[in-house]
């Protein structure tokens, strides 16, 4: 049993921090704001999606499981929003297509 | 090697190399950006010292820092000169100069220290449970140093005075104004009506837990001002004129209550400040209520800035 929660752990964890690696280099490599955006949005609620998974098989009991699902749930609203606002302001400096 | 150790290292050299780039750039809009990563990297390593409510402080304070010195930077943005007027080469050398003995007199003071280091730790735990609250820092911060905490309150209002003062004569007394081009119902104002019930919870319960686990008035309070400034941004409700006077009470209601306590301690108990015994709790989580009042009004009017609008006649 322990096993395979560790399995899950880990197996979740390293994904998750790969979505991280991969948002981190769109950031770094991609040509301008709203792409960048994009990359790092997208990757990071997957990626701390899938490392709150890996630790919800942690938690030490039904509260902190429902926090740490909360927090993810807080940090998806503010990372939409933040980007959906970085974004209108992006637009505003580039021509219109 | 254990993992935790190698974790450790890794996060002392990004915390000192993320300091060495802050110093060392030239763009003040990137080292702020830095200086925000610097800030998140410090709570962890704050984490990961155990101690939970400095880490909590550094998130909170670092954040506000954050956005404090990005507005600066956006408004000294036109100032800026485009190329760098640097020292001479003699200025050059006596602040390398000065510098390098700052550096070694600092080493030396490090080393020179006694091991194992004077502390109050046993001090401290050994009269924690005098005030009845579970959590050391709070017990330290509240009852055995309260003095500092006092005097630290007193030291925002007087921050405020001066970002207050740099209002121009005819604005004095009117609102600050936070206003962007929000459309309704658009995606700021939609954050702003969804994210508030959330946060007003989120910091009242980072207040209250701050008698027994890590938490308190000015993490609590934090939460709280951010949770006002998003709603004061999206323009769903104005900011208060500087010169209201409702304002100003509940400004000086955190100080106030703090420093009415400690004269009663002075006429009633043994000195100022002392609480009585029986009822140290409900006096401290009273005076924690009266301060977070303060500090979320103090630390969101720090955000909205110098009135900019005449007060209304």
């Amino acid at each position: 049993m322990s096993v395979l929660r560790d399995i899950v752990t880990a197996t979740a964890v390293v994904a998750g921090a790969f979505f991280f690696m991969a948002g981190t280099v769109g950031l770094l490599r991609f040509p301008d704001p709203l792409t960048r955006l994009h990359a790092l949005t997208k990757a990071d609620s997957l990626g701390l999606g899938l490392i709150v998974l890996g630790l919800l098989p942690r938690a030490t009991g039904l509260l902190a499981a429902l926090k740490l699902i909360l927090v993810w749930l807080l940090v998806q609203l503010a990372g939409a929003t933040v980007a959906q606002l970085i974004a209108r302001e992006a637009r505003r400096g580039m021509p219109s297509t | 090697m254990n993992m935790a150790f190698a974790f450790d290292c890794g996060l002392a050299v990004v915390v000192t190399g993320v300091a060495g780039w802050i110093v060392l750039t030239r763009a003040t809009f990137g080292a702020v950006a830095g200086f925000v990563g610097f800030g998140l990297l410090l709570t962890l390593a704050w984490v990961r010292l155990a101690a939970i409510d400095v880490a909590l402080t550094e998130a909170a304070i670092g954040s506000l820092a954050g956005a404090l010195m990005l507005s600066a930077t956006a408004r000294l943005r036109p100032r800026e000169p485009t190329t760098a007027v640097g020292p001479g080469p003699m200025s050059r050398v006596v602040a390398a100069l000065l510098s390098a003995v700052i550096a070694a007199a600092l080493a030396a003071a490090v080393l020179s220290l006694p091991d194992p280091a004077p502390t109050l730790t046993p001090a401290a735990a050994e009269h924690a449970a005098a005030t009845g609250l579970g959590n050391p820092v709070t017990n330290v911060l509240m009852a055995f140093r309260a003095m500092d905490t006092l005097l630290e309150k007193v030291v925002l209002l007087l921050a405020l005075v001066g970002v207050w003062s740099l209002a121009p004569d005819r604005f004095w007394g009117g609102r600050p104004s936070l206003l962007r081009r929000v459309e309704p119902g658009g995606t700021l104002d939609f954050l702003a009506r969804l994210l508030p019930p959330v946060g007003i919870v989120a910091g009242i319960y980072v207040l209250w837990e701050g008698a027994n686990h890590p938490g308190g008035a000015f993490q609590g309070g934090t939460i709280l001002a951010s949770m006002w400034l998003l709603v004061l941004m999206a323009g769903i409700a104005e900011a208060p004129a500087v010169g209201s006077r409702r304002l100003r009470l509940t400004l000086i209601a955190g100080p106030s209550v703090f420093f009415a306590v400690g004269l009663g301690g002075l006429f009633l108990g043994d000195a100022f400040l002392a609480y009585p015994e029986a009822v140290a709790k409900p006096v401290i989580l009273v005076i924690e209520f009266a301060m977070t009042l303060t500090v979320t009004v103090t630390l969101a009017l720090f955000l909205a800035g110098p009135p900019t609008r005449e007060p209304f006649p």
